[in-house]
């Protein structure tokens, strides 16, 4: 098939784009969060994976402490692993080009690549890369321009920065919960986290929800 | 938070989270396949989103507080409900959320 490499190349673009224009939500959350504007760019060029990014500046946001912090992030990209597992035998690389990809490694070059299936090894590898590299362009670019407008506007509540962060996350989460369970196990974990604020130090909560996941996740159904 | 906190933060999550992406071209198929840490490993990002959503939109230090970032939420809501792109569910919230707050 001739066209399989221009509609794979399609599928990256579009996804690319869409994606990387959440890095505007990203810029102004991390400045929202006391981030100065490079800090936040370096956030998005080094650590690259949107739902940690996002984790690690707004547990700051919300008073926790640096620990919290990290290991919310950290914890949210442990799926990373699992797509790394999927995308090394199709990707064959080593060296420098293995560091590239591991760090391309997220969501969207996962989710592009395994949709080219039908199309072949070639189109699947081809949708890994144009992905990665594409989502790569144009997240740092729209987390430049998301955090010099939240410098520019001041006081974050003053134009709802406030709420768009909690919104973000509302907006990652969502299309996640495709099935009954998983919305009793988002249900259960809001009301967790709601449970144990008063409890626990400021973003400690976000942490312990992870025992829901675990609580649910234990048996087999 | 001061500006050393802030570069740690920064450091530690960008080689954590590189050091998980890279662990996943290193280890053996076999270490992941168990079921159980796959079942869990995939409701991980639902708990943790969803106590970030309330973390953030309805947690102010240790307290519970309902305020304008709840007005902006439900509307966030409304938003995913009419099956509305990512960047629109933002700026709605903001928006709504920026109007409540000044009416206050």
């Amino acid at each position: 098939m001739t066209t399989a490499p221009r509609e794979t190349s399609r599928d990256a673009f579009s996804v690319a784009f869409t994606v990387g224009t959440y890095g505007v939500a990203f810029g102004a959350a991390g400045i929202a969060a006391g981030f100065s504007v490079l800090q936040t760019c370096l956030f998005s060029l080094l650590t690259f994976t949107g739902a940690s990014q996002f984790a690690a500046v707004g547990v700051m946001a919300a008073g926790g402490g640096a620990v919290s912090a990290v290991a919310a992030a950290t914890m949210l990209g442990t799926r990373n692993a699992l797509y790394g597992l999927q995308m090394a035998p199709l990707v064959r690389v080593k060296g420098f080009r293995r560091v590239m990809a591991a760090h391309l490694t997220i969501d969207e070059s996962t989710g592009v690549a395994l949709a080219q299936t039908p199309r072949g090894t070639h189109a699947m590898r081809r949708g890994f890369w144009l992905t990665g590299v594409g989502v790569y362009l144009f997240w740092n670019l729209f987390t430049l321009l998301g955090a010099i407008g939240a410098k520019a506007l001041g006081n974050p509540a003053s134009w709802g920065l406030d709420a768009a962060v909690p919104a973000a996350f509302l907006g990652l989460l969502w299309p996640r919960l495709t099935t009954t369970f998983l919305r009793v196990v988002a249900a259960s974990s809001m009301a967790f986290a709601v449970l144990v604020t008063p409890w626990l130090p400021a973003g400690l909560p976000i942490i312990a929800s992870a025992l829901v996941a675990v609580v649910w996740g234990w048996r087999e159904r | 938070m001061s500006s050393a906190t802030a570069w740690i933060v920064l450091g530690a999550t960008s080689v954590l989270c590189f050091g998980v992406k890279l662990l996943g071209y290193y280890i053996p198929e076999g270490w992941l396949a168990r079921p159980r840490l796959q079942r869990v490993n995939a409701l991980v990002p639902i708990s943790l989103l969803s106590a970030l959503v309330v973390a953030e939109g309805l947690v102010v230090k240790t307290h519970v507080v309902l305020d304008h970032r709840l007005a902006g939420l439900a509307v966030a809501l409304a938003a995913l409900f009419a099956k509305a792109p990512f960047p629109v569910v933002v700026a709605s919230a903001a928006i709504t959320s920026a109007l409540v707050y000044h009416l206050h």
